[in-house]
């Protein structure tokens, strides 16, 4: 099977969707003479042309909220956000237009628009270009939040967003732009909500997404061949829809559960699972559920020191063991 | 307060400059005597709808907010009489006047004030939430000027989708401030998108007069981004008609946008919730109400015209209170959405299970 990275898989599900449906408009930043400030958009205006492929300004209250309105009309927009970290400057546009449109019109109007981009740390861009706001985002009922951990998923998952009738918020990673996986030649879709189990075990249940899931893959190794420790790794990709079946089971497997996730630990999406798991498998828990999240301050700049706040295999491994202890 | 319209350099290409006397524009010219007589009716169904909403929030039978659109109908009456079938609408919270403007039946409307399954947006919006895309209306906005890059987009789908047609995004004198309403100015402008951003100046944004908020004149912002804007007089059916018909040609043929400052006043506070005694004198609403009240004005000149007659005047009035009464009583006998009906709506596929392409949950609890 042919080998492909995560950012042409972006791309190329981009494409795929431009070329099926000509309601599909790509824009944002830098997306179209520049060829994308990451790449992902690279050759697409030259092949769709300016109407289809569009640079907008660096105002993404305006472009984002311009999205939303000619989504109303039916127009697709799929909208790059340079570093999922400006949505703040757009928030009233995602999270109050967006996001309510459809309930406020009592079901009249819906509102097909993805917003993609990165959102992640590990770059040492320091605290205002490192968000992870997928917490937030699910927080709103009416939007949809993905988070594709893999070349394969992220092509899957995003053609099924573009065609989705609600908002989607897709959530990159530049840590994994340049990370290549194995992708198909056939066309396929991932239905958004979806969990995906990347490693079966029997001893600890790792519930993540994201960036995070590689940590956790890298970790469970070491688990397996030093510690004797079996890691069930699963890999939510969607946040909302939100497969927590799936978590479920490899709980009721495996009785322990470490949640690792690139979040600041207050009502992030692990507080979340964390509750949903207590609540309904409470019974199958030999222990607490633990978790493992961005160490809980703004994002810190030193480079060395940025790559130990955030999650990675070594602080994984640390917690598992102590979620197995 | 201008009586001409100050349309810019853009007025030597206009297709129909408005007429010094807007009467005689030919958008005016050309009106039949029954559609100079449904203006003057909307207007007025548009005040008794207000006053009867008014009376409905006092006797605590709606919720929320209310911002009333009394003294303010010939801006909504005069935009929307021009709407084609590829223009659309979308304002802010003061949004009642547009929604019958644009043809919605009041029964619905008093009902969503009502909270009540009947109303427009089956009682989950409220008063600063109406919808009808069926009428190109696409609402009803809370967050001021939060809505202005909406219209841009309505503009950006009509153009892409190759529709001759134009979106007028209006808001108060109060949005002007908002970084929103100058990210969507520079887009409209930068690729030619087909909308007119009207700004309704009632002269307070809240209880701020436009002197305390805004620097400067208002539409004239319009020419940093390279734009066409005009003035016009807001109390006149006639000239928000002449003055709109010049900027939307404009939009509609040749994809430019503009900014239209349109004077008006509001007679009631901000909402009702607004005692209305610390900005503004009670002599100032008064001698708006007496020299320059729309439905009087148009009144007027529809009789000076031999078009209304006391008699008609009176059927007028009389049905559009009726019809406000209807309404309310409509309201008052229509049930309540149920603790069911609070997630309908929210994701179009959890209300198309059938359709329904993804997995997992969509709802938490």
């Amino acid at each position: 099977m042919p080998q492909f990275t995560y950012r042409e898989a972006i791309r190329h599900a981009l494409a795929e969707e431009l070329a099926r449906d000509k309601n599909v408009v790509v824009m944002g930043e830098e997306v179209a003479q520049f060829n994308g400030a990451y790449k992902v958009t690279e050759g697409l205006l030259a092949k769709f042309g300016p109407s289809r492929v569009v640079d907008t300004p660096i105002s993404e209250a305006g472009f984002i909220g311009m999205g939303i309105g000619a989504s109303m009309l039916g127009v697709r927009p799929v909208m790059e956000l340079m570093f999922w970290s400006f949505y703040s400057v757009a928030f009233d546009q995602i999270l109050n237009n967006a996001a309510n449109v459809r309930y406020m019109s009592g079901g009249q109007i819906n509102c097909p628009i993805v917003i993609r981009g990165p959102a992640n740390g590990g770059t040492n861009v320091g605290a205002t270009h490192s968000h992870t706001p997928e917490n937030v985002l699910a927080n709103h009922p009416g939007v949809k939040v993905v988070v594709p951990s893999t070349a394969y998923d992220a092509k899957g998952l995003l053609k099924s967003a573009i065609r989705d009738n609600d908002p989607v918020f897709f959530l990159e990673n530049t840590m994994l732009y340049g990370e290549k996986g194995e992708i198909p030649e056939a066309e396929y879709l991932i239905p958004l909500g979806k969990a995906d189990v990347k490693r079966e075990g029997t001893d600890l249940t790792i519930v993540t997404y994201g960036r995070c899931v590689l940590h956790s893959l890298a970790a469970a190794a070491i688990l397996e061949k030093e510690h004797d420790v079996s890691v069930e790794v699963v890999d939510l990709r969607s946040i909302r829809p939100l497969d927590i079946d799936t978590v479920l089971k490899s709980v009721a497997k495996t009785h322990r559960v470490l949640i690792v996730e690139e979040q600041k630990p207050f009502a992030s999406v692990g507080s979340q699972l964390a509750y949903m798991i207590q609540r309904e498998a409470f019974d199958e828990l030999d222990g607490p559920i633990h978790r493992l999240a961005t160490i809980d301050a703004p994002a810190i700049y030193s480079p060395p020191v940025e790559t130990e706040q955030l999650p990675n295999p070594q602080r994984v491994l640390k917690a598992a063991l102590a979620a197995v202890a | 307060m201008s009586k001409k319209p100050t349309a810019t350099a853009e007025k030597k290409s206009a297709p129909t400059a408005p007429a010094h006397d807007p009467a005689l524009a030919a958008i005016n010219a050309r009106l039949s005597r029954d559609e100079k007589i449904e203006l003057h009716r909307k207007m007025v169904r548009i005040r008794r709808f207000e006053e009867r909403s008014l009376r409905a929030y006092q006797a605590k039978k709606i919720g929320g907010f209310l911002h009333l659109y009394i003294g303010q109908e010939a801006v909504a009456v005069g935009c929307c009489s021009l709407m084609g079938k590829h223009d659309h609408v979308i304002t802010a919270y003061r949004d009642h006047g547009h929604a019958m403007a644009v043809g919605m039946d009041t029964k619905p409307l008093m009902a969503e004030l009502y909270g009540k399954a009947t109303g427009c947006s089956k009682g989950k919006g409220g008063s600063m939430h109406y919808f009808d895309p069926t009428r190109n209306y696409w609402g009803g906005h809370g967050i001021v000027g939060g809505q202005i890059p909406l219209g841009v987009g309505l503009a950006y789908g009509v153009k892409y989708q190759g529709n001759k047609g134009a979106a007028m995004a209006f808001m108060g004198d109060g949005a002007v401030n908002q970084g929103a309403v100058h990210e969507a100015y520079n887009l409209a402008s930068l690729w030619q998108l087909p909308v007119i951003f009207v700004i309704e100046n009632n002269g307070y944004s809240m209880g701020t007069s436009q002197e305390r908020s805004s620097a400067g004149a208002l539409a004239k912002r319009a020419e940093g981004y390279d734009m066409a804007w005009g003035v016009c007089d807001g109390h006149d059916v006639y000239e928000v008609r002449a003055t709109m018909d010049h900027f939307l040609r404009l939009a509609r043929e040749e994809s430019k946008p503009a900014v239209v400052e349109i004077r008006t006043y509001r007679y009631r506070g901000h909402s009702v919730a607004d005692p209305d005694n610390t900005y503004r004198s009670k002599q100032e609403i008064e001698e708006y109400r007496r020299t320059k009240d729309p439905i009087q004005v148009f009144q007027n000149r529809l009789v000076a015209e031999r078009v209304l007659d006391e008699a008609l005047i009176e059927k007028i009035d009389t049905e559009a209170r009726a019809e406000a009464d209807a309404a309310a009583d409509f309201s008052e006998a229509s049930p309540y959405p149920t603790p069911d009906d609070i997630q309908k709506d929210v994701y179009w596929e959890a209300d198309n299970p059938s359709e329904r392409k993804s997995e997992g949950r969509l709802f938490f609890d």
